[in-house]
């Protein structure tokens, strides 16, 4: 056999295990579920049934789980390049002022699909630009880019709260939002899909941003490993001594890296303005960027792990909301708390069970070994 | 170039067959104490089988040599030794009882202490805090702290092994640091020592220290395992010596009934030219010209001093040396990796640029094989393909402005790995998984098949085996013959003097002065490189000064 003892075949180490994980971290989440005396069976199937079950519950998880794969991408682009992005969000937040630029300049003059290219040119360059900053502070004043994204997150939430209250609210209006956007500046909705399916998408703000979610975990796949420029990231990321001595030019794949990683962030942009909410409103980011970091993680920051994650979140939130709302003493805080656990057990804990595996695959190893030499001496020898 | 299509590490056809048929174990005479006996010790990685059946016999109070070839599976039998990998069969006697060592404590347990080839140290600690770590004593450090001190002032007056107790490490010399691991496996209560490539990092004084040291141990009653592949040392110091070759013992001798070669001709299964063949150089143009070029480091000391000489096409200049003398920066500065504070560099007439571009460098023609390979020439986590493109993936055989064509890097891998015998043949695997030997041969083969006009090589074979060796210097001397203008770093004399058409020497980070090889010899060298000349001194005096 090709694996010697140690190795574990790729469908334990890629699938096994992360399933043995979220066992264990639904395990005690259901533990905390009869701790408030609910039945978590019963919790189970409510989340999986909100999640899964009908045709609305669907397209919610998919609209959850867009958020989560841009925002996953991004900080896996990042991360290949040895750079911790923390600041997916404020990017996020940000990106929308590019994007309700481009939708209010044009909703009324032009129909969506061309505003939405353009909307999200504008969108990925101030995501992008929003990222560069800090990018270009650790690049040439080694300002850590932990330290600056997160500190970026606030200086986004700042100035969006600004541009809000003085510059995109209505005439009159108490709501710190922008108008809300006509036809032009609205992106389909997938009803189309589910009817092919014979579901209902109701009330669900699943569009089109799901399929270009997709595309971009495709390229980004492409960029790291199949691009002379997501060579380069990885070395970086890897070596960066190496990299100067390829020469690689480290300052300038630093700042590339960032404003890739603040585009992607960006693009959830489109997805809550021109896909769901018709209009900038608030906190529209609502912490995706912060969930893409265990996404990215949990994903191994490869972008079919990313989806995987992606949609795992999309589940969480989706399914966890229908459970709050079908048992009342189980709060919105603990399926937070639930999806906590899943972070820390898939994240956090993730070599928790390794060793148990490793141990039980080198028994087999090892009985496999002497069936074999068993048989060579029984046999006449010979190579 | 093209001469050499592929080169045979290892043939059956002549020489080896006599030796590899005589009984191997002739080893320890029977009925003396073993302090370690290994019996069918087997281990696999993958489809690597790292060690065969492997049998094993070490004398107690003796110094046993472990020689065999990068790859041969020396370090793996010393991990499973030390209880960093489990063995899949085989048994391990200490002192005549069986034993199973599970972990580096179980080892400890039984008297075996391991000294790394990297230290295992704290730098920022003190010589009493390395020495107690992981052996506290207690809560509070005080009592553990004056109980390591009185059995350090033991251990010192017993073995000679003085040091200060209080000092930094990072502020001790690297001979001294070492010093400091021996003293930690002592303190453990090892009565068995392993020391992995123990010289690798030590000037030829501090390594003639080390081995009194380690006569000093053995007569006092320890037991010494010394893993190398440097020749000379298993000669000085060893009584026995065992041979592995691919992952299997083949032979255990009596180091004063052996020789050199035979040793060499057991480790690579075939007779090994020591001596470099080459033909007289047939220099033309100059290649490289450097030209006053002073590199200053970021706390301001000047690590090399107005430096100015000429490499011609179609020879090689040797750059002798004790490391540390500036080599390593001169090199990073002329491929363009560090800025020069001034001076330049022209590479075939163009000068580079003063802001330092390795990318530049090479466009103009410049390879270089780095003098760390694992730092700056590979990158471990990338598979071997990946590495045979490093510092060429803008290369236009390889892809398009955008896209890598990952088979066209495949297959410039796979014409590296069998032009130059890289094993194993595998383009996929992870660079972490090939020896040092192999991991060298990736950078070779990389920055020679680019066919440079200058190559520029550091400590080519450092921690490299013997046939490599040999295979690494062949090819140098094919590509001075093809007319390539070739630089080579090296703390090691016998290759400058093996390889160099022209000997320069550095000392306190200036070209102290320039010999023929055969009109000089390596006393004279190594004087030059001490800076026993009055200018060389009161440089070298400088840059302590500095320090």
């Amino acid at each position: 056999m090709s694996l010697s003892r140690g190795e574990l075949p790729r469908w334990v180490d890629y699938g096994l295990i992360p399933l043995l994980n979220l066992a264990a971290a639904f395990l005690v989440a259901g533990l905390v579920v009869i701790a408030v005396g609910e039945n978590p069976l019963e919790a189970v199937e409510l989340m999986l049934f909100g999640a899964f079950g009908y045709g609305e519950g669907v397209g919610f998880t998919l609209y959850y789980a867009t958020n989560f794969i841009f925002t996953g991408l991004a900080v896996a682009v990042a991360f290949h390049a040895g750079l911790f992005n923390i600041g997916g969000e404020g990017q996020a937040y940000v990106a929308g002022l590019g994007v309700i630029i481009v939708c209010l300049a044009l909703d009324q003059f032009m129909p969506w699909y061309i505003t939405a290219p353009l909307a999200l040119i504008a969108g990925c360059a101030v995501g992008g630009l929003w990222a560069f900053v800090p990018g270009y502070l650790q690049a040439t004043r080694g300002s850590h880019i932990v330290i600056t994204t997160i500190m970026f997150n606030f200086i986004a939430a700042a100035l969006m709260t600004y541009m809000l209250v003085n510059v995109f609210r209505q005439p009159g209006a108490m709501a710190p939002e922008s108008r809300t956007l006509e036809e032009g500046g609205r992106i389909p909705r997938l009803d189309w899909l589910f009817d092919w399916f014979g579901a209902n998408l109701g009330g669900a703000q699943l569009n089109i941003s799901f399929f270009l979610a997709l595309i971009m975990s495709f390229l980004v796949w492409v960029l790291i490993w199949r691009t002379r420029l997501g060579y380069r990231l990885r070395t970086l990321g890897q070596n960066p001594t190496a990299a100067v001595y390829a020469g690689m030019r480290p300052p300038r794949l630093i700042m590339i890296a960032m404003a890739l990683s603040g585009a992607l962030a960006g693009m959830m942009a489109i997805n809550e303005i021109m896909g769901v909410h018709g209009r900038l409103i608030l906190e529209f980011a609502g912490g995706a960027g912060f969930v893409g970091i265990a996404v990215a993680l949990m994903g191994r920051a490869h972008p079919i792990g990313i989806v995987l994650a992606a949609l795992l979140f999309g589940a969480l939130y989706q399914g966890g909301a229908e459970l709050a709302f079908s048992m009342p003493s189980i709060t919105r805080d603990m399926i937070i708390a639930i999806q906590g656990l899943v972070i820390l057990f898939a994240g956090a804990l993730e070599g928790l069970f390794r060793p148990a595996i490793v141990a039980f695959f080198n028994a087999q190893y090892d009985r496999r070994r002497a069936r074999e030499a068993a048989q060579a001496s029984s046999a006449p020898a010979g190579e | 170039m093209g001469g050499v299509s592929t080169f045979p590490i290892r043939t059956n056809s002549h020489g080896m067959t006599a030796a590899s048929e005589t009984p191997p174990n002739d080893g320890p005479p029977a009925g003396a104490p073993l302090a370690i006996e290994l019996r069918g010790i087997d281990k696999r990685f993958g489809a690597v089988h790292a060690n065969r059946d492997i049998n094993l016999k070490v004398r107690k109070q003796s110094i046993h040599g472990i020689v065999g070839e990068n790859g041969a599976g020396k370090s793996t039998l010393m991990s499973i030794l030390y209880g960093f990998y489990e063995a899949d069969a085989g048994d391990i006697f200490v002192s005549g009882n069986t034993v199973s060592i599970r972990s580096s404590n179980d080892a400890i347990a039984k008297g075996i202490g391991m000294v790394h080839q990297h230290f295992m140290l704290v730098d920022s600690f003190t010589v009493i805090e390395n020495v107690m770590l992981g052996a506290e004593g207690a809560a509070t450090l005080q009592a553990g702290r004056e109980k390591v001190r009185r059995d350090l002032k033991n251990l010192s007056d017993e073995y000679g092994l003085t040091v200060d107790p209080d000092a930094i490490v990072s502020e001790l010399s690297v001979g001294l640091q070492q010093r400091v691991e021996i003293l930690k496996a002592l303190y453990r209560g090892a009565d068995i020592l392993i020391l992995d490539e123990p010289t690798g990092v030590l000037t030829p004084e501090e390594a003639d220290n080390l081995f009194r040291i380690l006569r000093q141990l053995r007569d006092q009653g320890k037991t010494i395992l010394l893993i190398t592949h440097k020749l000379r040392e298993i000669m000085a110091v060893t009584d026995e010596v065992s041979v592995m070759r691919r992952g299997a013992m083949v032979a255990t001798l009596q180091t004063a009934n052996t020789s050199p070669s035979e040793i060499a001709e057991q480790m690579v299964g075939r007779r090994v030219l020591l001596e470099v063949d080459k033909g007289p150089a047939k220099p033309t143009e100059d290649a490289l010209v450097v030209e006053n070029l002073t590199v200053r480091d970021r706390f301001g000391v000047d690590r090399v001093k107005n430096v100015s000489f000429t490499v011609r096409r179609g020879e090689i200049v040797g750059l002798a040396g004790v490391s540390g003398n500036g080599q390593s920066e001169l090199l990073e500065a002329i491929s363009g990796i560090e800025a020069p504070a001034s001076g330049r560099v022209l590479v075939n007439g163009k000068p580079l640029s003063h802001t330092g571009d390795p990318a530049e460098a090479r466009e103009l023609g410049m390879g270089h094989v780095p003098e760390d390979r694992l730092r700056m020439g590979l990158v471990k986590t990338f598979e071997e393909n990946e590495n045979s493109v490093l510092g060429y993936h803008n290369a236009e055989g390889i892809g398009g402005k955008v896209v890598i064509d990952v088979d066209a890097v495949r297959n410039h891998a796979k014409a590296h790995i069998e032009k130059y015998d890289i094993r194993p043949p595998n383009c996929r695997l992870k660079t972490a998984n090939f020896s040092g030997g192999n991991q060298q041969k990736i950078v070779i083969a990389r920055e020679m098949e680019e066919d440079p006009d200058v190559l520029l090589v550091g400590q080519p074979t450092r921690g490299v085996d013997i046939g490599a060796i040999e295979f690494i210097h062949k090819r140098l001397i094919e590509m001075r013959d093809a007319g390539k203008a070739v630089l080579l770093v090296s703390v090691e004399l016998d290759e400058i003097f093996g390889l160099s058409d022209r000997i320069l020497v550095m000392c306190g980070g200036e070209i102290v002065g320039e010999r023929l090889p055969d009109q000089t010899d390596e006393n004279e060298i190594g004087l030059m490189m001490a800076g026993i000349d009055e200018a060389a001194d009161k440089a070298a005096q400088q840059t302590e000064a500095a320090q």
